[in-house]
C-alpha cells in the first residue's frame, strides 16, 4: 500500500531534474561582458555587425569566450574587468567613429557565466531587483490634466480656424477648464458652428448654455472616449520618449513599464549617477521641418568645408551628404499624431502625420511654394539635429494630413513613426518615487540574505533529524528539493528577486516544514494507537493531507492579497511567497512520501519506523 | 526524542475565561498603545527622503545635523543605522523643496562636513501621493485577507470557525501593531509584509484545531463540546510548538543574521509567531465554544443519509 506507481515516480524525477537544470545557471556566477545595443532607434541591429566585432576583437588582441546575439543586443563574454574595458575601448572605436554622434551604445554588463547549452534552453540565473544588484529606480508620475489642457488648447485653435474657414460668425472662443467656450451672437449661427465642428471631428461634445447675457454660449468637452485616447497616446508617448532618452546613457539593461493608468517605472540597473540620470528624464526634445538647400555647387562648397551662409550640413540615413536651409518651417509642437500605415495608391509603406489647425496652414503654404523640392523632417536633441527623413514634395498639401512615404519597409515606418512621436514628451512628468541602491549595499543584501537562510536551514535540518530520525532527515530533503524547486522555478520566470523576496524564500521554509511535521505527527499518533508500521504511513500521510491543503491555501491567501495590492519590495516579497506555497506542498507531499515509500514501501515486513521514540501513555518507567 | 507525553486531555477550556481576559487585556493595552503614541511610519508611507551613508569609520553625527541645518534641512533627524559607522538621514517633504534634488544636496552637505567623505549606501525619495496610496493598498490587503479567510473557512468547516479564527488572529495584528506603537520601531512595507504573512500563517494554526475538532466530532460521540475541544488541542499542541518552533528558527536567523534591513521585518514575524501560537489555539477555542458550536453542525448531514438508506 505505500508505493508509487512508476509513472508517479518517474514524474516527480523528471520534475526534480528540470529543476535541478533551471537551478544550475545561479551557481556559475557572472563574469565581465561587453553589450552591443542600437543608439538610434532609426537604426535597427543588425546580426551581421558580429563579423566587425569579433575582428575587432581579434585585431585588438582581446581573447573572448562567447559571442551572443539576442533581439537587441551583441554580448561578447570576457575573461577579466581588464580585458572588459579594453574590449569596450576597441569595440567603441571601431563602431562610433564619431564619439560625439554615437550609433551604438556599448555598455559595460555582466552576464551569467553557465555554459552555453544551459543558456540556450533558456535556464537563466534569477533576476536581481536593484536592492540586490545597485541602481536607480524612479517612479514618475504622468501628469494627465496638463494632457489635456494642452490637446484643449490646440482644439481651440483648431476651432477658431474651421469656423473662419466655414464662414460661421462667432464672438470668441476660450477655453475654461477643461472645456472650450464658444460665443456666439445668434442662434443660427451657433447651429451652424455645432453642425461645422460635428462634421469635422468626433472628439467634442456639446451643451447648449444660455445664462441671460447677450451672447448665446456653446460648450464643448471632450468626450470620455477622446479623453481616454488622448492619456493612452500621452504615457506611450512618454514611454517611448524615456526609451530613446535612457539609450543614451549605456545602460545595459533598463526596465521601462507602465504601472497603473498614468505612471511610469524606470530602473536603471547599475548607474550610479543620479543627477545625470535625472537629467535626461527630464530633458525635452524637438522637431523641426525645415527645407533642403538643392541649389547647385551648394552641396559641392559645403562637402569641401566652405559651408554657404545660412544652411547646415547633415547626414541623411542612407549616409549621403544633405545641405538644410537652418530657418525652421515648423515645428514639433505643431504634430498632434504619427502613426505607420500604407499609401493608398503604391501600397507602399508610409507615415501618416496629422498636424494642428495652424500647422497646417503652414504645410500648405510652403507645400505650394515648394512643388519639387525637398523638405527635410529633423529631430533636434541636445542642441543636435539628426535628419529622419528627407522627401520630395510632389503636390501642394492640405488639411494637415500629411504622408511621408518612399522606399521605407514597414520596420522602417513604424520606426519613423515612433521617432517622431518620441521627440518630446506628451505630458510633464514628476519624480513621485525614487529609490538609489549603492553596489555595496547590494553584495551586503546577498550575503545577509543568503546567510539567514544558509543558518536557518541547517537549524531546522539539525532539529528535525534529530527529532524525527530517518523521516526527519526525509523532511529535511523535502524541503532542500522545495527550495531547489523555488530557485528553479523563480529562475525560470524571471521574477525580479529582491532582498524581501529573499526574506520570503526563508520565511516560506520556516513554514513549509510543518507539513512534513503534520505527517510525521499523524504517524507517530497512529503508531501509538497500536497501528501497524505500513498502515500508520498511510493513514499519517491520507489524514494529514487535508489539514496540509487547509493551512496552505489560507496562508496562500494572505500571499494573494499581498500580490494584488503591494508593491515594491511587498510585491517582492508577495511573489517568492506565493510560488513557495505551491512548491512546498509539492515537495513536502509528494517528494517525502515517493522517498518514504522508497524506503519502506518495497518491504513486505516493516518491524519498526524510524521516526524517533514512540512514547505510550500508560507503559511503565517511561 | 520526543517532547510531549500527556496522558490526559489537558483541561484548556476550563480556564478558558481566563485566557480570554489575558487576550481582552493585551489586545487593550495594545490599542492603548496605538492611540496614545501611534505607529513610528517609515518614509514609504509619510512621503520624504531617506540617505543612508557608509563612513570608513564612525562619523560624529552633530557636525552632520548643524551642516545639514545650515543647509536648509533643520527638521533632518540624523541616527547611525545598524552599525556605528552606518548614518541614516530622514528628511519630511516639505512643499517649498525641489523634491527631485533633495538627496543630492543632502550628499553634497555632507561631503562637505570636514572629515571622511561618506559613501552613498541608498537613497529612498517618495512623494506625498504615494504614500497615501501605499497606506490605503496596506488596508485594501488587510481587509481582502480577512474576507478571502473567513469565506474560505466558512465554507470548508463552519462559520463560527471562521469568524473565531479571524478574531483570534486579528488580535495578533494588533497586539504586533501595539508592540511596534510602544517601542517605536519603524513600520515599513517589509513589516506590513511580515504581518499579512503571519496571519495567514496563524490561521494555519487554527485550521490544525479546527480540523481536529471537527474529526473528533465525528469519531467520539460520547465527549462534550469542551471535552472535544480539549482533546483537539492536546493532540496537536506537540505539532503546534514543533512547528513554530521551526518557523522561529528561520526567522531567528534572519534576526540574526539579515541585518538592520530584515530586522524589523523578522522581529514584526517573531512576535507574530509567538501570540499566533497562544491566540490561534487558546482564544480562538474557547470563542468557538462561546459562538455554541455543537457536534450537530457536524454530523447532520451524515445521519440523514443514514436515515435514507434505512
Amino acid at each position: 500500500m505505500n508505493r508509487y506507481p512508476l509513472w508517479k515516480n518517474i514524474l516527480i524525477g523528471l520534475v526534480l531534474f528540470f529543476g535541478l537544470i533551471y537551478t544550475l545557471p545561479n551557481f556559475y556566477g557572472e563574469v565581465p561582458a561587453v553589450q552591443v545595443s542600437s543608439g538610434k532607434a532609426t537604426l535597427k541591429l543588425d546580426p551581421a555587425l558580429v563579423a566587425p566585432i569579433e575582428q575587432t576583437l581579434r585585431d585588438a588582441q582581446v581573447p573572448y569566450d562567447g559571442l551572443f546575439v539576442d533581439g537587441n543586443s551583441i554580448r561578447v563574454r570576457l575573461g577579466s574587468t581588464e580585458e572588459q574595458l579594453r574590449a569596450k575601448d576597441a569595440i567603441e572605436k571601431r563602431l562610433n567613429p564619431d564619439p560625439s554622434d554615437p550609433s551604438y551604445i556599448v555598455a559595460l554588463n555582466l552576464l551569467s557565466a553557465s555554459p552555453t547549452w544551459l543558456t540556450s534552453i533558456h535556464a537563466l540565473p534569477m533576476y536581481l531587483g536593484l536592492d540586490l544588484r545597485g541602481g536607480v529606480h524612479f517612479l514618475l508620475e504622468v501628469d494627465m490634466p496638463g494632457a489635456i489642457t494642452k490637446r484643449l488648447d490646440a482644439t481651440a485653435g483648431d476651432l477658431r480656424t474651421l469656423l473662419r474657414d466655414k464662414d460661421v460668425r462667432h464672438a470668441g472662443i476660450v477655453r475654461e477648464g477643461n472645456a472650450i467656450q464658444l460665443r456666439f451672437r445668434d442662434a443660427a449661427q451657433r447651429d451652424a458652428a455645432r453642425n461645422a465642428i460635428l462634421n469635422s471631428t468626433r472628439d467634442l461634445q456639446f451643451v447648449d448654455r444660455d445664462d441671460g447675457s447677450t451672447d448665446l454660449k456653446l460648450i464643448a468637452t471632450l468626450t470620455p472616449v477622446a479623453q481616454q485616447t488622448i492619456r493612452d497616446f500621452a504615457i506611450k508617448q512618454n514611454i517611448t520618449t524615456l526609451h530613446n532618452r535612457i539609450n543614451e546613457l549605456g545602460v545595459a539593461e533598463p526596465v521601462i513599464q507602465q504601472q497603473g493608468a498614468d505612471r511610469i517605472v524606470v530602473q536603471l540597473p547599475g548607474v550610479q549617477d543620479v543627477a545625470k540620470a535625472k537629467d535626461i528624464l527630464g530633458r525635452t526634445a524637438t522637431l523641426e521641418v525645415r527645407m533642403v538647400d538643392d541649389s547647385p555647387g551648394a552641396l559641392e562648397a559645403a562637402l569641401a568645408g566652405n559651408v554657404p551662409f545660412g544652411t547646415e550640413l547633415y547626414t541623411e540615413r542612407g549616409g549621403s551628404p544633405l545641405l538644410v536651409r537652418t530657418q525652421v518651417v515648423l515645428t514639433g509642437d505643431r504634430l498632434t499624431d504619427a502613426q505607420p500605415g500604407f499609401d493608398g495608391q503604391t501600397n507602399e509603406p508610409a507615415v501618416h502625420l496629422t498636424l494642428d489647425a495652424a500647422g497646417s496652414r503652414i504645410f500648405r503654404d510652403v507645400t505650394r511654394e515648394n512643388v519639387g523640392k525637398r523638405m527635410a523632417i529633423l529631430l533636434i536633441e541636445k542642441g543636435k539635429g539628426e535628419v529622419v527623413t528627407a522627401p520630395v514634395i510632389r503636390s501642394e498639401i492640405g488639411g494637415g494630413r500629411v504622408q511621408i512615404s518612399g522606399s521605407m519597409t514597414t520596420a522602417e515606418a513604424n520606426d519613423v513613426a515612433l521617432l517622431l512621436r518620441a521627440g518630446s514628451l506628451a505630458a510633464p512628468m514628476e519624480i513621485i518615487e525614487e529609490r538609489t541602491v549603492g553596489p555595496s549595499l547590494g553584495a551586503d543584501n546577498i550575503a545577509k540574505g543568503f546567510n539567514s537562510t544558509l543558518w536557518g536551514f541547517i537549524a531546522i535540518a539539525v532539529f528535525m533529524s534529530g527529532y524525527y530520525m530517518l523521516f526527519g532527515v526525509v523532511s529535511v530533503i523535502a524541503l532542500a528539493a522545495n527550495l531547489l524547486l523555488l530557485v528553479a522555478l523563480l529562475s525560470l520566470l524571471q521574477a525580479t528577486l529582491t532582498l524581501p523576496g529573499i526574506a520570503a524564500m526563508a520565511l516560506t521554509l520556516g513554514m513549509a516544514i510543518d507539513a512534513n511535521v503534520l505527517i510525521n505527527e499523524r504517524i507517530r499518533e497512529e503508531l501509538r494507537n497500536g497501528v501497524s508500521p505500513q498502515a500508520a504511513i498511510h493513514t499519517g500521510y491520507d489524514r494529514a493531507f487535508d489539514t496540509i491543503l487547509d493551512s496552505n491555501i489560507t496562508t496562500l491567501i494572505a500571499g494573494i492579497a499581498l500580490l494584488v495590492f503591494g508593491s515594491g519590495p511587498v510585491r517582492g516579497f508577495a511573489v517568492v511567497h506565493c510560488l513557495g506555497i505551491l512548491t512546498s506542498m509539492f515537495s513536502a507531499i509528494l517528494i517525502s512520501r515517493m522517498l518514504v515509500n522508497l524506503i519502506y514501501g518495497r518491504r513486505r515486513k516493516v518491524e519498526s519506523v524510524s521516526i524517533g521514540q514512540i512514547w505510550k501513555p500508560g507503559k511503565a518507567g517511561n | 526524542m520526543e517532547f510531549f507525553r500527556i496522558k490526559k486531555d489537558i483541561p484548556f477550556m476550563r480556564h478558558a475565561l481566563t485566557f480570554n481576559i489575558i487576550s481582552l487585556i493585551t489586545f487593550l493595552l495594545a490599542v492603548f498603545f496605538l492611540a496614545t503614541s501611534g505607529l513610528h511610519l517609515s518614509v514609504e508611507f509619510t512621503g520624504g527622503t531617506l540617505v543612508e551613508v557608509s563612513y570608513p569609520e564612525a562619523p560624529e553625527l552633530e557636525p552632520i545635523r548643524e551642516a545639514l541645518g545650515d543647509a536648509g534641512y533643520p527638521d533632518a533627524q540624523v541616527q547611525n543605522f545598524g552599525s556605528a559607522r552606518d548614518v541614516l538621514i530622514r528628511l519630511p517633504n516639505r512643499d517649498d523643496l525641489d523634491t527631485a534634488r533633495v538627496s543630492e544636496q543632502t550628499m553634497a552637505t555632507l561631503q562637505s562636513v570636514a572629515g571622511p567623505a561618506p559613501e552613498l549606501r541608498r537613497v529612498e525619495f517618495v512623494g506625498p501621493q504615494v504614500g497615501k496610496e501605499l497606506a490605503s493598498d496596506g488596508a485594501m490587503a488587510l481587509l481582502l485577507v480577512i474576507f478571502g479567510i473567513v469565506v474560505y473557512l466558512a465554507i470548508r468547516f463552519e462559520w463560527r470557525f471562521a469568524v473565531s479564527a479571524i478574531i483570534a488572529n486579528l488580535h495578533d495584528v494588533i497586539i504586533i501593531l501595539g508592540f511596534f506603537a510602544f517601542f517605536q520601531w519603524e513600520f515599513s512595507l517589509p513589516v506590513l509584509a511580515a504581518v499579512l504573512a503571519v496571519l495567514g500563517y496563524s490561521v494555519n494554526e487554527s485550521v490544525v484545531v479546527f480540523d481536529r475538532v471537527r474529526e473528533t466530532f465525528k469519531k467520539r460521540r460520547n465527549l462534550s463540546t469542551p471535552e472535544v475541544l480539549d482533546h483537539a488541542i492536546t493532540s496537536t499542541i506537540s505539532r503546534t510548538v514543533i512547528t513554530h518552533g521551526s518557523t522561529q528558527m528561520m526567522v531567528l536567523s534572519m534576526l540574526l543574521f539579515g541585518g538592520a534591513t530584515l530586522h524589523y521585518f523578522a522581529m514584526a514575524l517573531t512576535i507574530g509567531i509567538l501570540f499566533g501560537i497562544y491566540s490561534s489555539v487558546l482564544v480562538a477555542s474557547p470563542l468557538v465554544m462561546w459562538l455554541g458550536v455543537s457536534r450537530e453542525q457536524f454530523v447532520k448531514p451524515k445521519r440523514e443519509k443514514e436515515e435514507a438508506v434505512v
